[in-house]
């Protein structure tokens, strides 16, 4: 098969390698050939953050380029729209539409672009778009949006369900487990 | 069993496997994680050290007194463990001795992005590139087998995306190595002159029975290809690039010791080729060496000498086209880091930049400060440059800029390099001022221990260096600590010590907001009532505070409560703890 790529981007803090782990532990399972790749360091400090996975029978480059990601999962809105460029042309991005602004757009220099959903899809984008921190608040903390980003990117693969929900249970401690669990459903199922 | 392991975690377990038995380093992106993953064996003792040099000597005795031994370190405490390198190479090993080096292009956390292979080069040293976690593994085990067998410390040359990249490796088991017996030898390990001068035809001898080696080692491949229009020359994510771009297509020699060089298989391999192409990241390194061979080299590829190379870039190198995605044609604001809400040197640079300060920086989280809207800070050139950068800045102005000009260094970096330039300024006499942020941790690398936090790598209790009775014991007599989120206090201690007549230490002293012992009071509150929208509040940069219709609005999932801004509002419109 050909490779696959998907990109998981978001801002330095909100759990955006967790979501890529749990990824590739589920696709070393079905047998593929798997690289993950983050960024550590100064990155993290609140700044724009990309993680790759990519799977198949044979995986070469460890990051995407531009035009080469089948999938985006964007922790934030800002962040898909600075991303596009890295989707292939007929790929699909998914998007929280939680806005965090950046420090040029709290100090006022610069402005928060408006009306970002309509113009990612204007430019031919494949775009779901769903309120995960609403979402994650109703599973119960605003800290699982990337377990609720988890369960919608869930419904472009087919792992089932039990398998998603083991995943979680080996990568999360076991007294957030339930609502972890509540998390993954309210986004696969919204 | 399979599993996915990010290619530092994959040296660590090379490091296990291979029996290796002392740890020594010091934390620094993208190289931190190996030695964090081999601390997690117990059969391994593992330390974190004070500096990357200190990391190497260590090793170093430790492959003396006979047991398998490593150090890692990112490209730049590569420079200064140089010292001990270049001579090392001369007296050679006892049990085996690896070093790893982590480098940067791109520089995603990083003040350079030199390329490390000139450094196996010039220290006449074998150097082994790993092109994924597999290969990071087994080059690892690799190593310590040509470091016994050919009596020299071996280099590991990562890069931030083997280091930071998880793919699949096949784990085995630890083979135990009895300790080689140390035996007196000082022709071989007392490197004075005379010792020297016997031992320099060694380390020459040995690069070329090493050459050997290389011109028949398995990690130096040929990989077939029908297209012999072009013949491909790599290493490393270039490989992987070229393999992604051109597939089998084009024939591939693909380097796993990139340091000394297989002559004859580069040679025969050009000339089953129509034209020899290098595909390398950073500076022309094998290409030169093709150069110097007389091979004609690269045809219509270029690469530059700047930033990492990217899978597009060889793509259309090699094919004249790549990948195009969907651009958006709206303005993004870009997302810098930050440093975090709750962040205790935000107080103290607030408190610089207040008062118009020369501010000479260091390498930390801290180096934020130097980014609007604080953007308190001059010069930031490596570990440690802040305050003996300072001293040289206070001599030449002759003293005119000693009320006006500090040096700010974290506690890390302090005891890395900065003791020392401290010792400087007051043996040499210039009356500066240093600022300590002390944040008890290592934060920038992602939260290390060091000799100021009590603890050790392994996360047991040990000696804990006080820092005042230091800064004491080297002869600065003023020394005062103050609390970060005091701003008032923070003013008062700062003009002070700038106005005294002689060289004087301030501690900046609270823990990063980040550490998990560290209880916050929980946000603050906003009163639109109160606020008048004069926006002093925004003077710290805090990610925590945003200007909403005129008014100040606090973002409860960042805030921690720390209470700066409040000192800063005149209006009490901001809620929390009300000083100054």
């Amino acid at each position: 098969m050909e490779t696959k790529s998907i990109m998981i981007v978001g801002v330095g803090g909100q759990g955006t390698l967790l979501a890529s782990k749990l990824l590739g532990r589920l696709l070393l399972g079905r047998g593929f050939d798997v690289k993950v790749s983050e960024v550590h360091g100064m990155s993290q400090r609140g700044g724009s953050v990309v993680t790759y996975v990519r799977w198949g029978e044979k995986v070469y480059s460890p990051v995407i380029d531009k035009g080469q990601a089948d999938v985006i999962l964007s922790f934030e809105l800002l962040e898909a729209a600075r991303w596009t460029e890295y989707l292939k042309p007929g790929g699909r991005m998914i998007t929280n539409t939680q806005q965090m602004n950046p420090m040029p757009v709290i100090t006022g220099a610069m402005a928060y672009p408006q009306d970002l959903e309509r113009k990612l899809r204007a430019a031919g984008i494949d775009l779901d778009a769903l309120d995960a921190l609403s979402l994650a608040e109703r599973a119960g903390s605003s800290k699982a949006v990337n377990i609720v980003l988890m369960g919608r990117l869930s419904r472009w693969f087919d792992f089932t369900e039990a398998e998603w929900l083991e995943a979680i249970a080996q990568s999360v401690p076991p007294k957030f487990l339930e609502m972890n669990q509540r998390a993954f459903r309210l986004g696969r199922d919204a | 069993m399979k599993q996915l392991m990010l290619g530092n975690e994959a040296v660590a377990r090379g490091l296990y496997e291979a029996g290796c038995a002392f740890v020594s380093s010091y934390p620094g992106t993208p190289s931190t994680e190996i030695t964090e993953a081999a601390a997690k064996y117990p059969e391994i003792y593992a330390e974190w050290a004070p500096n990357e040099k200190v990391a190497m000597e260590a090793a170093f005795g430790a492959s003396l007194a006979g047991r398998r031994s490593f150090c890692g370190m990112k490209h730049v405490g590569l420079n200064v463990a140089a010292d001990p390198l270049f001579t090392i190479s001369y007296t050679g090993v006892n049990a085996g001795m690896v070093i790893a080096v982590a480098d940067d292009a791109g520089m995603h956390s990083s003040q350079n992005e030199q390329d490390s292979r000139h450094y196996a080069r010039a220290a006449k040293l074998p150097m082994l590139e790993p092109a994924d976690s597999a290969e990071s593994l087994a080059f690892a085990k690799l190593a310590y087998e040509l470091s016994e067998r050919f009596d020299t410390p071996v280099i590991l040359k990562m890069c931030t995306r083997i280091a930071h990249s998880q793919s699949v490796v096949e784990p085995g088991e630890r083979r135990e190595y009895p300790p080689r017996p140390y035996e007196k030898n000082p022709g071989k390990y007392i490197m004075m002159p005379g010792n020297a001068k016997r031992r320099h035809p060694v380390v020459e001898e040995r690069l070329q029975k090493l050459k050997e080696w290389a011109e028949t080692a398995p990690i130096n491949r040929v990989e077939p290809g029908q297209d012999r229009t072009l013949g491909i020359l790599t290493s490393s994510t270039s490989y992987q690039y070229v393999k992604e771009a051109c597939g089998d297509a084009y024939p591939v020699l693909k380097l796993g010791m990139v340091w000394p060089l297989p002559e004859r298989k580069i040679r025969e391999f050009a000339e089953t080729v129509e034209q020899l192409v290098v595909v390398e990241e950073l500076d022309s390194f094998l290409q030169d060496y093709c150069l110097g061979l007389g091979l004609a080299v690269t045809g219509e590829v270029s690469f530059p000498a700047v930033d990492e190379l990217t899978p597009n870039q060889v793509a259309y190198e090699l094919t004249r086209t790549h990948p195009v995605g969907v651009k958006l044609d709206v303005e993004i604001p870009p997302r810098p880091p930050v440093m975090c809400a709750g962040c205790p040197h935000r107080g103290l640079f607030y408190t610089l930049k207040k008062n118009n300060l020369t501010v000479l920086g260091d390498i930390g989280c801290y180096t934020l400060g130097a980014v609007a809207p604080l953007g308190a800070m001059d010069s930031t050139i490596c570990m440690g440059a802040s305050i003996s950068g300072l001293h040289g800045f206070n001599k030449a102005s002759g003293g005119e800029s000693e009320g006006r000009t500090v040096a700010v260094i974290g506690d890390s970096t302090f005891m890395h390099s900065g003791v020392t330039g401290l010792i400087n300024a007051a043996y040499n006499e210039s009356n500066s001022t240093v600022i300590i942020l002390d944040n008890s941790i290592t934060g920038m690398t992602g939260h290390q221990q060091n000799p100021t936090t009590g603890f050790n790598l392994k996360g047991d209790p040990c000696t804990k260096i006080d820092l005042e009775s230091l800064c004491r014991a080297v002869g600065i007599r003023r020394v005062r600590v103050v609390d970060p989120y005091d701003l008032a206090a923070c003013d008062q201690v700062v003009r002070e010590e700038l106005a005294a007549a002689e060289p004087s230490v301030i501690i900046s002293r609270r823990p990063c907001a980040l550490l998990k012992y560290v209880k916050h009071p929980g946000p603050i509150s906003s009163d639109p009532g109160k606020c008048v929208g004069c926006k002093s509040c925004m003077k710290i940069g805090c990610p925590a505070i945003s200007i909403a219709e005129g008014k100040a609005v606090i973002d409860n999932t960042l805030c921690t409560g720390c209470g700066v801004c409040a000192q800063l509002c005149k209006f009490e419109a901001l809620g929390g703890r009300k000083e100054g």
